[in-house]
């Protein structure tokens, strides 16, 4: 059985939600009373205190009480109505885009690419009945039964290795780490087996493969899961390595990553899973795949670029918004492909705004800022370049526990402004 | 009647002319071959199994023939290598096969081309038997442009169709081959993957994850364990706690099979074939056979076993010879029949060896080329940032 969320429908058909209407309309009624003259009998009736003895119990709601909440909900005051332009253009509700959480972007994905072909399969540890570890694959085990959904038991050498095989055997595996600290158990399989056999077959063997899972830090997981793998499997030749960071990437990398003939790596991020975003009716569309290889611009700015992935690129933003109020335009880009890296998006923004600076999650050294930085150097940019680009990491340190420690451990938002002040003199 | 005999002659020359070797007129014909013959084989020791595979069997003139002359192309193609490798030909890892040519082609017998392979890194033999030709094989090792990976694998990397290489890395083939078994089950082509590996490989703790996972899934593999007695440099006694290996896989019933007798590998292989395609999950096969060359070409492979030892395996159980005794001892060739196989068999090496030196390298446009699949071209950095090369795929 299909479910299909009230919000997708009313998107769908760009319809309101009824109680937002009806507010609509309370306060429209509630704005034309207002600007008719004094002695309006409408008016009067606002104030009215019906005569005679009050009741036993809660006193009964009056059409004042209703319009007060409505007024605090919208954010209008009752002054506002003498403008009735103004008035009409604030209480006017519009139907929402649809929120999407990140979660759910990835199980409509891979829901949608396991019905489009027979071959995908997804494969891991707690996937299928479980309904996914972090809740990712809920109900596709329901729906595709355990042909396709199959749930391993804990070898992540053995059934990393065994959906590498499916894949050079015709099929076109998921294969969902729990986390990607685990990954490193089966890293021989990833990079061995999966990455560098087109090339050593001259194109004979191909490996249509995704792994997949929350990469990074999460919250006081401590320092055996808490580690960002974009510098390690971003090193390797053979792989492609994306980092989706809201709902429209995940949806559209994921469908991206399971219909490229290669093996990709799709590094998600755990805290992103619960949040939700606006995603265009386009994004909504069964097809919607985004490039692989391109970055794309969150935010226009012309004082500093911000390049970052994953969850740092909302740290990103909302730096930029705080910066924005002192009249220092960010520019933010949000990578979205680690391997192959988009120099040329960096590069054109460089070339703009004479200042970067990259925002990542993991840890500094041979990391993805720092190859941001040699790229940079070593092509036209470095020209444009008013100072020396800056790099805000996680510390280099394995992750602590306690929430004070693990606060100071992964960039926070002052940090970025911090660095783009430091970055611009100011 | 002379005319007869000058058409007999020029008949005998013409085809003489094709094999290139001397036409014996024999006396007898090939009428007077027995045309199959029934052989005792040995019986193979079992693991939670109730029966074996039979202890008779079956050969037939053209499938001895068919088995000889693949057995010693493998033998001579080795053996080549080995010459290339020493002359500085053939450089980096040469892992020889020889020794074990039972064990390739035995298995192949017991299976179809639609089945599936895989293996590590001694895995000449079965890019052979799973349809590479020497030219392709002997031009791989080389690395020129003519070999079966166009010279960007080298000995260890090769691919044929259902033949997934040729692996490096230590057991990391088993789960692969078990990946392979499940798109068979999932695609439902009645197909199985056989899946190798060597005795030092049989410690890895992967391949004791895939047990599970076959076993669990009812997989269609049949995992073989080719045990030559030494994992590089070391005995199995000195490496293993249980040197059963048929036994390892615990909840997964295994057979130890004589790895020199062909005809046992082949029935072996086809009632282990037959335990998959029943749809009972996996099985092990252990194949005690023999290496003479050392693990690779930089071992002597004399500082852990006794020359004695090698001799006395080469007289008494070489696979090759075990076959052409039976074979001759039944009727069912002739001594000269055989020797023309050998004479055209090392023909063939020295075309294939000829191929493979002469032909050149791959071209440097090569160099970035099948990275990916089915992608659009693509810029590479090169050593330093002024050099960009193209990749297609």
């Amino acid at each position: 059985m299909d479910k299909i969320r009230n919000e997708q429908i009313r998107g769908t058909v760009k319809v309101e939600q009824f109680g937002d209407k009806a507010r609509e309309a309370r306060l429209r009624w509630f704005g034309r009373v207002l600007r008719r003259n004094r002695g309006y009998i409408g008016q009067r009736m606002l104030e009215m205190e019906l005569p005679g003895r009050r009741r036993r119990g809660r006193p009964q709601r009056r059409f004042m009480d209703v319009v007060k909440v409505d007024m605090e909900m919208v954010g209008v005051k009752v002054e506002e109505a003498v403008d009735r332009a103004r008035w009409r253009q604030m209480i006017h509700c519009d139907f929402q885009l649809l929120q999407v959480t990140v979660r759910d972007a990835l199980n409509q994905a891979m829901d949608e690419e396991l019905e489009r072909d027979e071959r995908v399969f997804l494969l891991g540890e707690e996937v299928a009945q479980y309904d996914g570890a972090y809740k990712v694959s809920r109900g596709l085990w329901k729906k595709y039964g355990d042909k396709r959904i199959i749930d391993t038991p804990i070898s992540e050498m053995g059934f990393a290795g065994i959906a590498v095989g499916a894949a050079m055997a015709g099929l076109r595996p998921i294969c969902e780490f729990m986390t990607f600290n685990f990954s490193m158990q089966a890293i021989d399989q990833v990079i061995n087996s999966a990455a560098k056999t087109c090339y050593m077959s001259a194109g004979l063997q191909a490996v249509p493969i995704v792994f997949r899972g929350p990469n990074g830090a999460s919250a006081g997981v401590a320092a055996q899961h808490s580690q960002c793998f974009a510098a390690w499997y971003g090193h390797c030749p053979g792989l492609k390595v994306v980092s989706p960071w809201n709902s429209e990437d995940a949806r559209g990398l994921l469908k991206s990553a399971i219909r490229d003939d290669n093996p990709v790596v799709v590094l998600e991020n755990e805290l992103m899973y619960g949040v939700a975003f606006e995603v265009s009716e386009q994004g909504l569309s069964k097809d919607f795949t985004i490039p692989i290889g391109k970055a794309k611009v969150e935010r226009p700015g012309n004082h500093v670029t911000l390049v970052s992935h994953s969850r740092m690129v909302g740290h990103c933003l909302d730096a930029a918004a705080v910066l924005a109020k002192e009249g220092i335009e960010c520019e933010v880009i949000n990578l979205r492909t680690i391997r192959p890296l988009d120099v040329e998006t960096i590069e054109a923004s460089v070339v703009k705004t004479n200042h970067l600076i990259t925002v990542e999650g993991g840890w500094p050294q041979f990391g993805v800022g720092a190859e941001i930085c040699a790229r940079i150097m070593e092509g036209p940019a470095f020209n444009y370049l008013d100072a020396p680009v800056i790099r805000v990491t996680g510390v280099d340190i394995p992750m602590p526990y306690a929430k004070i420690l693990e606060d100071n451990s992964t960039p926070q938002i002052k940090d970025i402004i911090f660095s783009v002040k430091k970055t611009l003199n100011m | 009647m002379r005319k007869m005999l000058s058409l007999i002659s020029s008949a005998l020359r013409l085809s003489a002319g094709r094999t290139g070797s001397r036409v014996v007129v024999s006396a007898r014909t090939y009428a007077d071959f027995t045309p199959q013959a029934t052989f005792d084989i040995k019986k193979c020791d079992l693991h939670k199994l109730e029966e074996g595979p039979p202890v008779q069997a079956v050969l037939t003139r053209e499938e001895g023939l068919q088995y000889y002359r693949t057995m010693q192309i493998m033998r001579r193609m080795e053996l080549k290598a080995d010459q290339l490798y020493k002359q500085k030909i053939i450089r980096g890892f040469c892992h020889l096969y020889d020794g074990q040519e039972a064990c390739a082609v035995g298995i192949e017998a017991g299976i179809n081309l639609t089945d599936h392979l895989i293996t590590a890194y001694r895995a000449h033999g079965y890019t052979l038997t799973r349809g590479g030709t020497v030219r392709e094989i002997m031009a791989e090792l080389t690395g020129r442009r003519g070999g079966i990976a166009k010279g960007k694998g080298g000995s260890m990397h090769m691919y044929a169709k259902n033949f997934y290489g040729g692996n490096g890395i230590v057991g990391a083939q088993v789960p692969l081959g078990a990946g392979v078994a499940l798109a068979c089950k999932y695609q439902g082509k009645n197909e199985l993957c056989v899946c190798l590996y060597g005795d030092g490989a049989a410690n890895q703790g992967q391949i004791f994850e895939t047990y599970n996972m076959a076993s669990l899934w009812k997989l269609p593999c049949i995992f073989i364990c080719e045990n030559n007695r030494y994992g590089m440099g070391t005995s199995v006694e000195r490496a293993a706690a249980s040197t059963d290996y048929y036994k390892r896989g615990d909840f997964i019933p295994g057979l130890r099979v004589d790895g020199m007798d062909i005809l046992c590998v082949r029935e072996a292989t086809k009632f282990a074939a037959d335990h998959c395609r029943s749809g009972k999950g996996p099985i092990i096969m252990e194949l005690q056979t023999y290496r003479y060359h050392g693990h690779s070409m930089s071992d002597p492979g004399i500082s852990y076993r006794t020359r004695e030892e090698i001799q006395e395996v080469r007289s008494k159980s070489d696979p090759i010879s075990m076959l052409k005794d039976r074979m001759l001892n039944n009727n069912m060739a002739s001594v000269e029949e055989l020797k023309e196989i050998d004479v055209e068999v090392r023909k063939e090496i020295e075309d294939a060896a000829q191929f493979a030196t002469t032909d050149p390298e791959p071209p440097l446009e090569d160099l970035c080329n099948h990275i990916f699949h089915n992608e659009p071209p693509l810029e590479v950095r090169g050593t330093n940032p002024w050099v960009k090369l193209k990749s297609v795929s």
